[in-house]
């Protein structure tokens, strides 16, 4: 063991062995139960030629098939349930995409494991039960809130469930009852930051530390916020099919995040032909979720690219590391921390009457994400009166606020404006350098 | 009684409007009156031309959006109070004016009001009663020469 700050030091640094015993003997017990209790499983795995004795250990793994969000909305909603919903205690869902949301389900021994995890997270942070965790994620359907409240709640620390916005009230409380960990999004820590030195208030704050995650941040994002803080920033993953935040965080190295090896086994496989990669290679971050009651995911695509590590780290933990995530294998954008994808974009202005020649221009100005849309005019769309373009106008910015869930802001521009490579248009400008 | 109006969709970019009146100008077509609204990205350009034919021939090869829509052209006398009581008539009949813009006749000392409603009908019956005779394609046509 190393320098301490675990909250479960005989799982978080086990030996390897041990960790590949838990692995083994709960990814059989899963894929059996899935097998048994899940039609949409028992029909995936039998068009693979594949069954629960196929499976008797963690190297049987690339034998079984793949799951991606396309299946989650396919046995949407209770389609891959794999416990009675009597069973079930809460649901968590992810930010808008393109018509069925992706509903998880968790029943109380779910929510258990989902907390231990987080509080891992805040431990791995310095966190103790003296701290007073800032939580300023969204509270609700996103799983930001309810993730590392529950975490904070286990590790006995005092826990401010203050949600989003309103940062007035955020900077009162943060000075008033002495905040020592801040967790939210990277760029909602870095415009709160900016806020607390315009109102002069760096001496009157006590943060330690921060947790920030639900979106791609920069190393110079990182370094920038630590400073200006005077905290030390802390990454963390996860997504809400597989649980949510704390599926892996970093620790004090700074180098990676631990993936809680216990609950999920990860794999790295070649998004263009499903093969898994060794280890240390790039590729698509793969998870199977081995001891969920309500809700197990086998190999499911999270479409991040990263890279694996079982280097030794200094702090003491054996999990295996992965890197923040170096992109997407498929088009999905994360906008302030929201899941975006083109064609829900394509959808509204389609529904709306324009054409589907756009382009999407995302950029960051004080390390907040901002949405352009450029749209084409069109004869149909047009008018002589400026009272009823701009009507059209608004409303397409209403229709694509109540799909994407964040403002976009609509730029009209004349027709054949927007570049096209090869006769097919440049869809997505993504100005942020975030990979 | 209507004459037709041309309203062109422009980008607020530099040489945007420049392009387009040299456009007009290759094409040898005159333009007679022209307003502009617009908004912080894009300006609706509004034009009565000579050739309403040519000129949106002229517009589609060259990609532009446009739309042609028939307005009022009353002729006022370019004297104090001639628009104000050209007005009150509209205004005493609830007729509601979306824009306006006015323009100066070369011969015959004669100003021109371009008027958008919403009932073009209806307001011509209204200024008819009230002895003002919108102008035609044609007559604003002879006008010129």
């Amino acid at each position: 063991m190393g320098n301490g700050n675990y909250f479960q030091p005989e799982i978080e640094c086990a030996s390897q062995e041990q960790i590949r015993a838990w692995q083994n003997e709960r990814l059989c017990r899963t894929v059996r139960r899935v097998y048994e209790n899940v039609a949409y499983y028992r029909n995936l795995m039998d068009k693979k030629g594949v069954t629960p004795d196929d499976v008797r250990s963690v190297d049987d793994l690339h034998k079984l098939p793949f799951l991606t969000k396309d299946d989650l909305r396919n046995a949407y909603p209770y389609g891959l349930l794999a416990c009675p919903r009597s069973e079930c205690v809460r649901i968590q869902s992810t930010s808008g995409t393109t018509g069925k949301r992706v509903v998880a389900f968790y029943t109380q021994h779910d929510i258990d494991l989902w907390d231990d995890c987080c509080a891992r997270a805040l431990a791995a942070a310095g966190g103790t039960r003296d701290d007073v965790v800032h939580v300023c994620y969204g509270y609700g359907l996103f799983t930001g809130g309810p993730g590392l409240n529950g975490g904070s709640h286990k590790l006995g620390s005092l826990t401010l469930p203050m949600s989003s916005g309103n940062t007035e009230r955020q900077i009162q409380f943060m000075c008033d009852l002495e905040s020592t960990i801040l967790c939210c999004t990277p760029s909602y820590a870095s415009y709160l930051a900016e806020s607390i030195m315009e109102k002069g208030l760096r001496d009157k704050i006590k943060l330690k530390a921060g947790i920030f995650g639900a979106e791609a941040w920069s190393e110079e994002m990182r370094r920038d916020i630590e400073r200006t803080l005077g905290i030390k920033a802390y990454d963390i993953y996860g997504l809400t099919e597989i649980t949510g935040p704390g599926v892996s965080f970093e620790c004090s190295e700074q180098t990676g995040m631990h993936i809680n090896e216990d609950h999920f086994i990860a794999e790295i496989i070649d998004p263009k032909t499903g093969e898994v990669l060794p280890e240390g290679e790039k590729g698509e971050l793969v998870f199977t979720s081995i001891t969920k009651e309500a809700f197990p995911l086998i190999r499911y695509r999270t479409r991040d690219i990263c890279v694996l590590s079982r280097k030794k780290c200094s702090c003491g933990r054996t999990h295996v590391k992965m890197s923040k995530p170096m992109g997407r294998s498929d088009d999905m954008l994360i906008i302030k921390g929201v899941n975006v994808f083109p064609s829900q974009i394509e959808t509204v202005l389609i529904n709306k009457g324009y054409p589907a020649n756009y382009q999407i221009v995302v950029g960051r100005v004080k390390n907040s994400d901002t949405l352009d849309i450029q749209v084409e005019m069109t004869n149909e769309m047009f008018s002589d009166s400026m009272s009823t373009v701009s009507a059209k106008e608004k409303e397409l910015v209403e229709a694509l606020k109540s799909m994407l869930g964040i403002y976009a802001n609509v730029k009209l521009v004349a027709p054949k404006t927007i570049t096209r490579s090869e006769g097919k248009a440049v869809r997505i400008i993504d100005n942020r350098n975030l990979y | 009684m209507t004459i037709n109006q041309i309203s062109v969709f422009i980008e607020n970019k530099a040489g945007k409007l420049s392009a387009f009146t040299h456009l007009l100008r290759e094409q040898g077509i005159d333009i007679r009156a022209l307003s502009i609204a617009d908004v912080e990205d894009y300006g609706i350009l509004r034009i009565i031309v000579d050739d309403v034919y040519k000129t949106s021939t002229v517009l589609k090869n060259a990609d532009y959006v446009f739309k042609i829509t028939p307005v009022l052209a009353i002729p006022l006398k370019d004297s104090a109070g001639g628009l104000a009581d050209v007005l009150d008539v509209l205004g005493d009949n609830d007729i509601n004016i979306e824009y306006l813009y006015a323009f100066v006749a070369r011969q015959r000392d004669r100003a021109f009001v371009i008027f958008r409603v919403e009932d073009n009908e209806r307001a011509i019956k209204v200024l008819s009663d009230h002895n003002y005779t919108p102008v035609t394609q044609d007559e604003l046509r002879l006008d010129q020469e």
